[in-house]
């Protein structure tokens, strides 16, 4: 049953079989006792990740991308230590400050509050890739602009959500920005540019 | 041979307009490196085990579970056995490996024993729980007590449970009570039994009494006299990058540190002494930083560990940034500041007698005495400040030390006193002006254009808004002053003869736009456009800039940049000047050419000019200060006025801020933009600390119970209403020089909301942060806190 993948259960981080084969296909082929312990908890099978280094596929920026991770590492770790994706930041690393923001599948979440083994199967856009080579993005030309940032270490996170957030609220109100970017915390104080970008509307994602 | 000024306004290309910042766009695409993103291959994580406890002696140390831990590399003891600790956090054992999952489970399989010993961690009200902590009671703690208010029936108590080390004689005991002491506790004191005093000292330090003119005269004949109890508790820096290094030894002998700092040129001699390493060997390195805020500017104990692990690694590097847990513990804070003030008018409403008894914690060290009263220079004054020593990580430099602390428990208590005497606050404040010393003209200047940005004829009324419905809106001010002198700076300007230029300083831009002054600077001088020059900061091998503390860098880089572009234009003006058949100080360099000033037609572009200095580069070094050389080009003492609008729901305690307006004088803008920014941002900031901040710690554990983003709370961008900046700028200013801007427009929002808070709802609120929760108990207090 278990080399049956229309019988694999549906779990959220489990590395499907036929990711396993992709993964193990990349550079040297990987024995298959590597593959997800299956046990059965509540009557169902569920896959068991680790404990030690399991392989992870990630799609980042339109790019695959594929480390040996622990289980426990972030989204967040993964992009930053194991592929120099450095652009989010590690800042509270508990969901709570918005400074690591990532689009999963066009969606912001935390990059700390996902797990990287999770992230599988999903679509990952940094801040790398919301820019094409050198040039910036509307939204990024308007911190500048607006002068929306000073030490920048929120920016990134900051800039991928006001991203998300024009594409939502296109034409959004004080009311809008008070709600829609609250999920980021800047130290510095920059919070009065970045609703002057809001409001300046620029348009478009790509650079 | 030249003068160094500033150019006149007609000819400023760049200097005092707006522009953005030069590395925005870097920093907006994600690609600028902080320390926390240095990743070179094989990088190790190092990592910090702390101890639990607020105050413990170490007994015994036990890592080679994790010595023997596959992955491990280094381990490093940083307090021995023996060694007391003095604060929750505190560092123990530095461990290195080869990810952080790894580093982890090895400061789990440390067995550290620790011999817990009594802490004190309470700051928040005054000395009172003395007894409790140090035995029998002194005369020290019995008169702190006193001087304190500590409840008569609390004094008792403690003299009766914990006795007396000290033996009052009748006239003693005769003073005590012709002094106010309760007859109540003057007898219990007759009676207390005598035992030998602990050898622990208490953690209250008082400073003498500090006195000038007759201040009870003063108040006995005042025409109105107001009493309060004021001040801010103690909050964090909360960088958003945590503090941190990394550590690599290329060889043997020579060391390289990347590091989140404000002090690039200060931070080998601090490395090189506990390594015992020439500090000539050891190269730093940062490009950027994320928030120092006044806490960056040692390498702490954490980073010299990662040398240290390196070291026994074989060099490899190893780099510990702090969680965020750690940041909040022990990477800075400010000290809590708080007063008893009494503070008195004539009937013009003229200051005449200020007293204040204040107290405060910056850790074991006790911390700063707030500069009281703060601005205004009253005539009769009695002060004393108790610094009390507290177990938790020590204070470290915030924003404007002492100062936020200063205007809370100051303009506090004048918004008081206008109250009292059913004054508006902008009126009482501007008949004393000339109390407030070298600043008294910028304030004269500032005050009307506040006043105005913030519609203060048309909005203010008196104390107490008296509109129907729970929502109460209120309008106060607050007034502050920093130095900002330029620091030394050493700045290196190469003109190659191609035309490109480039200046060298090992100098830091923490956000606050010290990379685009230096190129306006430059630019300006030269005539030349901003992308022409390449500027490099960020490595100590290049000429030494003073630290960013104490809003001296603006000052200092843009004084070294402009006698080292003046010097190398005007030698470049002397290999120019045969071409263009004129004498060098007849030329100059605009629009990217160099020509003759009184016929523009004999130019050379610029590239065609620097053709003209030969084969080999020119560097030329500007040193800020230059004392051969008068006059300044940088200056010290700014004055700024802020206004707050807030509405109080009295239903809920909440506090808003509909409109913050700050007017602030910096001498020379030199760049209207990023000054706005820092103004705009300590305006948030201050919000921030008026309404959220706090460092909470736990009198049971001893240990902070908000170590993170959830719990210690920031402003986000909901809370900031809208916001008005006014720069002072043209004659009266620009003529003073380039002065700092970091530390003075943080000082004034705390007091500035906590009094439009009063303002709204007709009491005052003693302590920031200015919580729900304070809020509807100084509503249900009534105004006791505030007027006696």
């Amino acid at each position: 049953m278990k080399d049956d993948p229309t019988h694999k259960p549906e779990t959220t981080s489990g590395v499907s079989r036929r990711d396993f084969m992709k993964i193990s296909g990349v550079g040297v082929a990987l024995p298959l006792v590597l593959g997800p312990k299956m046990v059965e908890a509540a009557g169902e099978e569920v896959a068991v990740h680790g404990p030690g280094e399991v392989p992870i596929a990630l799609t980042v920026n339109g790019k695959k991308l594929t480390a040996q991770l622990e289980p426990r590492v972030t989204l967040l770790d993964a992009l930053r230590d194991n592929f120099d994706l450095t652009g989010a930041k590690r800042v509270c690393d508990r969901g709570v400050c918005g400074a690591c923001t990532v689009l999963m599948d066009g969606k912001t979440v935390y990059a700390c509050a996902v797990l990287a083994i999770d992230a599988q199967g999903k679509n990952i856009t940094t801040i790398e890739g919301l820019a094409k080579g050198d040039a910036l993005t509307p939204v990024m030309q308007a911190f500048v602009a607006h002068d929306a940032q000073q030490c920048g270490f929120c920016t990134p996170g900051f800039i991928v959500a006001t991203t998300h957030f024009l594409e939502q609220h296109p034409n959004p109100d004080a009311e809008d920005i008070r709600r829609g970017l609250s999920g980021n915390y800047c130290r510095c104080g920059t919070y009065n540019g970045i609703r002057a970008v809001a409001l300046a509307k620029p348009e478009g994602r790509a650079s | 041979m030249s003068e160094y000024t500033w150019p006149d306004p007609a000819t400023r290309p760049l200097l005092g307009k707006r522009i953005s910042r030069v590395d925005g766009p870097v920093k907006a695409s994600g690609r600028a490196k902080y320390t926390y993103d240095y990743n070179p291959n094989g990088l190790l994580a190092g990592k910090i085990l702390r101890c639990p406890y607020a105050h413990a002696r170490i007994v015994s140390i036990d890592s080679s579970a994790a010595e023997k831990m596959a992955g491990v590399k280094a381990v490093k003891v940083l307090q021995t056995p023996g060694t007391e600790i003095f604060w929750a956090g505190d560092e123990v054992v530095a461990i290195a490996a080869v990810d952080e999952s790894i580093a982890e489970d090895a400061i789990r399989a440390i067995k550290v024993q620790y011999e817990v010993l009594p802490h004190f961690v309470s700051d928040a009200e005054p000395p009172q729980n003395i007894a409790a902590n140090n035995g029998p009671i002194s005369r020290d703690d019995f008169e702190d007590m006193e001087d304190n208010q500590v409840p008569d029936e609390q004094v008792i108590a403690a003299i009766k449970a914990n006795g007396i080390s000290f033996k009052p004689d009748d006239k003693y005991l005769k003073d005590a009570q012709a002094s106010g002491v309760d007859p109540h506790v003057v007898e219990t004191l007759r009676s207390a039994k005598y035992a030998e005093a602990k050898t622990s000292r208490s953690p209250y330090k008082k400073t003498a009494v500090q006195k000038q003119g007759d201040p009870d005269k003063a108040f006995t004949s005042a025409a109105a006299v107001s009493e309060g109890l004021y001040g801010a508790s103690c909050i964090t820096h909360c960088c958003l990058e945590t503090h941190g290094m990394a550590s690599e030894w290329p060889t043997d002998k020579d060391l390289v540190v990347h590091v989140s700092t404000q002090n690039l040129s200060g931070i080998a001699p601090q490395v090189s002494e506990p390594l015992g390493i020439p500090a000539g060997n050891i190269q730093v390195l940062q490009q950027y930083i994320g928030g120092g805020f006044g806490s960056k500017f040692s390498p702490d104990r954490w980073g010299i560990a990662t040398a240290q692990l390196s070291k026994t690694a074989g060099g490899k590097p190893v780099k510990i940034m702090l969680e965020r847990d750690s940041e909040q513990k022990v990477a800075g804070m400010r000290p809590s500041g708080f007063a008893r003030v009494k503070i008195a008018a004539d009937k013009d409403g003229k200051l005449v007698a200020w007293e204040s008894r204040s107290w405060g914690t910056g850790g074991v060290g006790g911390g700063g005495t707030p500069p009281l009263p703060y601005i205004f220079e009253i005539p009769n004054q009695r002060k004393q400040h108790i610094a009390i020593s507290t177990n938790q990580g020590s204070a470290r430099a915030w924003r404007a030390p002492n100062h936020p602390q200063a205007a809370v428990i100051t303009m506090t208590a004048i918004e008081d006193l206008a109250a009292k005497m059913n004054m508006d606050p902008v009126d009482l404040i501007t008949r004393n002006l000339e109390l407030s010393g070298a600043r008294e003209k910028i304030y004269r200047d500032e005050l009307p254009i506040a006043a105005e940005l913030m519609e203060w004829k048309k909005k203010w009324h008196p104390r107490g808004d008296k509109s129907a419905g729970p929502i109460k809106r209120g309008l106060g001010l607050s007034l502050h002053t920093w130095g900002g002198r330029g620091h030394n700076s050493d700045c290196d300007l190469t003109i190659h003869p191609d035309g490109s230029v480039e200046i060298k300083m090992a100098t830091q831009d923490l956000g606050t736009g010290c990379r685009t002054i230096i190129t306006i600077v430059a630019a300006d001088t030269l005539g030349i456009p901003l992308d022409n020059i390449k500027l490099l900061i960020g490595d100590s091998r290049y000429p030494v800039s003073g630290a960013s503390g104490g809003s001296t860098t603006s000052g200092g880089v843009s004084s070294s940049t402009r006698r080292a572009a003046v010097d190398a234009r005007d030698q470049l003006f002397a290999k120019v000047a045969p071409a263009l058949k004129a004498q060098p100080e007849e030329l100059e360099a605009v629009n990217a050419t160099v020509r003759v000033k009184s016929d523009p037609s004999r130019s050379l572009r610029w590239k065609e000019a620097c053709a003209k200095i030969g084969a080999m580069p020119m560097t030329i070094r500007g040193k800020n200060p230059d004392k051969s050389k008068p006059p300044d080009l940088t200056n010290s003492g700014v004055g700024g006025v802020q206004m707050a609008d807030v509405s109080v729901d009295t239903e809920t305690g909440i506090v808003r801020v509909n409109k913050m307006v700050a007017v602030q004088d910096c001498g020379l803008v030199v760049d209207v933009k990023t000054a706005e920014s820092q103004v705009l941002g300590a305006l948030i900031m201050g919000i921030s600390y008026a309404l959220y901040e706090e460092k909470i710690l736990d009198p049971v554990t001893g240990r902070m119970l908000n170590p993170n983003m959830e719990f210690y709370r920031l402003a986000g961008i909901a809370d900031i209403g809208e916001m008005k900046v006014h720069m002072m700028t043209g004659k009266g200013y620009d003529e003073r020089g380039v002065i700092g801007l970091a530390e003075p427009p943080v000082v004034s929002p705390g007091a500035a909301i906590s009094n439009a808070i009063a303002n709204a709802i007709g009491v005052r609120v003693p302590f920031l942060p200015l919580t729900p929760a304070r809020v509807l108990e100084a509503l249900e207090n009534g105004d006791t806190h505030a007027t006696v």
